[in-house]
């Protein structure tokens, strides 16, 4: 993958490597990133992919880099990926979760964040149940926040894993079919991926009953479009990915679905289902999956499925992004 | 603006054969031999060198690409960070000869970076080093094996070498620093 | 003692009586003097109007003072001094305090309060049920006794309707109005800012015009069965809109008002000045800030004369209650400071007539509340009537800069913005409570 320059005039440099030009200061979501940010990081998840395939699949580039990872809600996999991803990279991570912590004696995020900047973070990654939280820390933090996921706004790095995923295995995504099933409304992985979605081009289709669809997402843009639906056996006809979203019992619980076994009749991706896909269709989540609800097993581990990759791809996209903000936020 | 030609494209070309050459002599035959390009301009030159050596002695050698970025001593420090390139191994490097490929030899400090990022990916018997132009101004205790051209610069100049896949041809200039800041 | 006060070389506006006119106001003994052209008044403080307009002082329906129980946020002496400086001189002060004022002598207390320290005449709101609890209707005649001017539960609307039913029975009883916070709080319930292309983008809850709209429809039809005055506090819905004006044609004794806010911002503010500036605590208002098209129907509802008070809902906030997650800021928006501004700016851009916005900052809440006789001199500027007076320049720019608020509350979505507008000199009971010097270019 060599660079073939078009110019050929002698330049004054002596073999200057290409540089990386980031411009943000924080990673709140992927509705600001442009077609050459989103290329970026493509490029350098791409390179990162092979350092982890590596015989020894850690290097020393962010030594002296402390990124903090600030979870204020559960998880697992994506606390796990950042971990993992700062630690190939040479940080040093300090691990914080809401419980057992000041926030629990009621400090503010404001002054955790401004606490963290004064200890030395460089970076922070910040899952907050609050939508827009991690806005409210790049605010008031010099520190670079990277938003692991805020309420039902918006998880940027899941984004950029599910497409690059989908790159790998599509490549160019121009005019491909992408199905996004679920609960759409309370989907902070659905919102951040209509933007990386819209624009690589694709035709992004949101599917889900009713209650859960916010039908204002739809829209067109010059580069793709988004369209909703509450007909999934409709939508899914020729798709070239399926994914699906993880449903929490507690819609069923508010009223917003009547219950689960009614939503698995009008909205699992099955083998039914997928049969009307287009052929070799993606079959992703985000995970965590409740099998059997709002993906059936065989789907979930049969031919098309990528979502193991997409865990795996996971660490090289955030590797990708530490790498980006880490050194760009020294510039 | 004063740029002198230093190597044209013939030149270069027999300069390469000439490598060549020396690395088959140097390894007593192109058996057990790995040529790593550094990303962008050593690469290219590797691919010539190995083809070179595959003319003369009938041995396929594997070249590899190496992409230092991650292993620079300035990673952290540059006002712009380098673009990150996959790097390619395609053999396995343990018990080998590898010879490490790059245009330009200046401070060293490249090469340390290529040393580190080598040795992530096995134990080689031995490495050596393969450049185009020495041009002195070493600031690490690193001496190349084989060397195209030396070229002794002034601290106000500068080398740029043109390698055709990158930059469309073959040639080696020295460019005046101050015409360049003009 | 009370001043000589003369006003000279502005442009009187008078809702109350037809007058629009370069006049002169002479103030003495607390009392408007005089009204007519060249008048002289030697020894009189002089207030040169020259270019400005001199309106009788404004009223509003609809404010916050915090005390008792949240001085942090705000105190009767900050608020009164903002309200002054935004040109209020009559305000009526919500009962959302602690206590909530449900009993005589709780007013009674607040009464002596706002003696002490209002630099404005303060009316006060009671509770329209006890504690504001939703539940049980406040003990109506001792709070009129005291000296509320009207009833209302304020933010918390009175969900229970037969509870509302029996409320607007007895204020109907006592001739006093109930203004009401139109929502379904159920259907709203959780809802951070308006239900919509915004929070759909944002991912924060929204609460649906329908829970404004059906409690609307729900309290028009407890109007006309009960006869009692309802006034529908910051209507915030064209369709809501549309209803109050439907039910004022079928000559139900139904009043409302509108906020700057409503009328000057949409729910876009909420989205900042861009995605990075996005989640702006200072925008989040209940009820929250709506559409575009929902604007300018509000807009045209003032002009057409459907809606009868601008009221500010004026809701000062500590900085800490601001400065957090949008889901858990407070909702308000410190707005005495501005209101004229923001009102003046859209007279200026022509979305707003200058008549019909002074009419609803004067005798449109005068006739609204029927303050006339409880406040006397309120809302018109009347020969040997109390004299409060605002005088304003229609066409001086300022920028928006809350650390220059009077008020205790920095929180304005405003701050930075340019506004067209501002108020110079203010006549409380004949005393000249503030001047702005402002050197003429």
């Amino acid at each position: 993958m060599l660079d073939v320059r078009e110019e050929s005039r002698p330049v004054a440099l002596e073999s200057a490597p290409e540089e990386a030009r980031w411009r943000w200061k924080d990673l709140l979501d992927t509705d600001v990133l442009d077609p050459a940010d989103i290329q970026l990081v493509m490029d350098t998840a791409e390179a990162m992919s092979e350092v982890r395939s590596r015989p020894m699949s850690k290097v020393a580039t962010l030594r002296g880099t402390t990124v903090v990872t600030l979870f204020y809600e559960q998880s697992t996999r994506t606390r796990a990926s950042f971990e993992v991803a700062a630690k190939a990279l040479g940080a040093d991570v300090v691990n914080l979760t809401a419980s057992g912590s000041s926030v629990e004696k009621g400090e503010s995020l404001i002054d955790t964040v401004r606490t963290l900047e004064a200890i030395g973070a460089d970076l922070v990654v910040m899952r907050h149940g609050k939508s827009g939280a991690p806005y409210l820390a790049a605010r008031h933090s010099k520190a670079g926040i990277i938003n692991g996921g805020d309420g039902t706004h918006a998880h940027p790095t899941q984004a950029l894993l599910d497409l690059f995923t989908m790159r790998r295995h599509l490549g160019d995504l121009a005019g491909r079919k992408v199905l996004i099933v679920g609960d759409i409304l309370h989907s902070r992985v659905a919102r951040s991926n209509i933007w990386t979605l819209v624009s690589a081009g694709a035709e992004v289709t949101l599917c889900g009953p009713a209650t859960l669809l916010p039908t204002s997402l739809a829209g067109r843009s010059e580069r793709g479009s988004v369209k909703v639906t509450t007909n999934l056996d409709q939508a899914i006809a020729g798709a070239d990915v399926v994914m699906a979203l993880r449903i929490q019992k507690e819609r069923a619980e508010r009223g917003l679905i009547p219950s689960l076994r009614e939503y698995i009749r009008g909205y699992q991706v099955n083998a039914r289902r997928l049969a009307l896909a287009a052929p070799g269709a993606l079959v992703m989540h985000p995970g965590p999956m409740n099998e059997g609800i709002e993906i059936s097993p065989e789907i979930a581990h049969g031919v098309g499925s990528v979502i193991e990759e997409q865990v795996s791809n996971g660490v090289a996209v955030r590797m990708a992004i530490l790498y980006l903000m880490a050194t760009a936020r020294t510039a | 603006m004063s740029i002198e030609a230093m190597l044209g494209r013939e030149e270069v070309g027999r300069t390469l054969r000439r490598l060549a050459h020396e690395i088959i002599e140097n390894n007593r035959g192109a058996e057990n031999l790995v040529l790593v390009g550094l990303l962008s301009r050593g690469y290219p030159l590797a691919k010539r060198l190995a083809a070179a050596i595959e003319d003369f002695e009938h041995v396929t050698v594997p070249v590899g690409r190496l992409d230092i970025g991650l292993y620079r001593d300035d990673v952290t420090r540059r006002a712009a960070p380098p673009r990150i390139r996959p790097s390619e191994i395609p053999a396995d490097i343990d018990g080998k000869t590898v010879v490490l490929v790059d245009d330009v030899l200046y401070t060293g400090r490249s090469i340390r970076a290529a040393l580190d990022a080598l040795l992530d990916f096995g134990r080689p018997a031995r490495v050596r080093l393969a450049v185009l132009i020495d041009r002195g101004h070493r600031e690490l205790p690193i001496r190349p094996d084989f060397v195209g051209k030396n070229i002794p610069t002034g601290a106000f100049q500068s080398v740029q070498v043109r390698v055709a896949e990158v930059d469309g041809d073959d040639g080696v200039y020295v460019f005046d620093e101050e015409a360049t800041h003009a | 003692m009370s001043e000589r006060i003369l006003i000279v070389g502005g442009r009187v506006v008078d809702s109350a009586s037809g007058t629009d006119a370069l006049l002169d106001v002479l103030v003495e003994g607390g009392v408007v003097r005089a009204i007519g052209p060249g008048l002289g008044g030697d020894g009189a403080r002089r207030v040169d109007a020259s270019g400005c307009i001199v309106s009788p002082g404004f009223v509003d329906l609809h404010a916050h003072l915090r005390e008792p129980g949240f001085e942090q946020k705000g105190t009767i002496a900050t608020e009164t001094e903002a309200a002054l400086r935004g040109g209020f001189t009559t305000i009526c002060a919500m009962p959302n305090t602690l206590p909530a004022p449900d009993s005589g002598s709780i007013v009674e207390s607040l009464l002596e309060r706002i003696a002490r320290d209002a630099r404005v005449r303060v009316l006060p709101i009671g509770c329209t049920t006890r504690g504001r609890n939703g539940s049980e209707v406040a003990e109506m005649s001792e709070l009129a006794a005291a000296g509320c001017v009207a009833f209302s539960d304020d933010g918390n609307p009175v969900a229970h309707g037969a509870v509302m039913r029996n409320a607007m029975m007895l204020a109907g009883s006592l001739g006093l109005p109930v203004s009401e916070h139109c929502d379904d709080p159920v259907l709203s319930a959780g809802g951070v800012m308006n239900e919509g292309r915004v929070s759909e983008r944002l991912g924060l809850a929204g609460q649906p015009v329908t829970a404004e709209i059906s409690a609307i429809a729900r309290n028009i039809a407890l109007c006309e069965a009960t006869g009692t005055r309802l006034h529908i506090a910051h209507v915030t819905t064209a369709r809501g809109l549309e209803m109050v004006a439907d039910a004022k044609r079928r000559g139900l004794p139904l009043t409302c008002e509108v906020t700057p806010s409503h009328l000057f911002l949409t729910e876009d503010a909420v989205f900042g000045g861009g995605k990075e500036a996005a989640y702006d605590t200072n925008a989040k208002i209940n009820p929250p800030l709506r559409t575009e098209a929902d604007r300018r129907a509000l807009c045209a509802g003032l002009n057409a004369g459907i809606i009868d008070a601008i009221a500010t809902d004026h809701a000062p906030h500590a900085i800490e209650d601001k400065l957090c997650e949008f889901d858990n800021a407070a909702f308000g928006i410190s707005c005495f400071e501005t209101a004229l501004g923001t009102l003046l700016t859209q007279v200026g851009r022509g979305e707003l007539d200058l008549h019909a916005v002074l009419r609803a900052l004067t005798t449109g809440p005068v006739a609204a509340f029927a303050l006339a006789a409880k406040a006397p001199g309120a809302g018109r500027l009347a020969e040997g009537s109390r004299a409060d007076i605002t005088v304003f320049d229609p066409n001086q720019s300022w920028v928006v800069d809350v650390q220059r608020f009077a008020s205790k509350g920095k929180n304005s979505p405003l701050h930075g913005l340019e506004l067209t507008g501002r108020v110079r000199a203010v006549v409380v009971a004949g005393e000249l409570a503030f001047a702005e010097e402002v050197a003429h270019a």
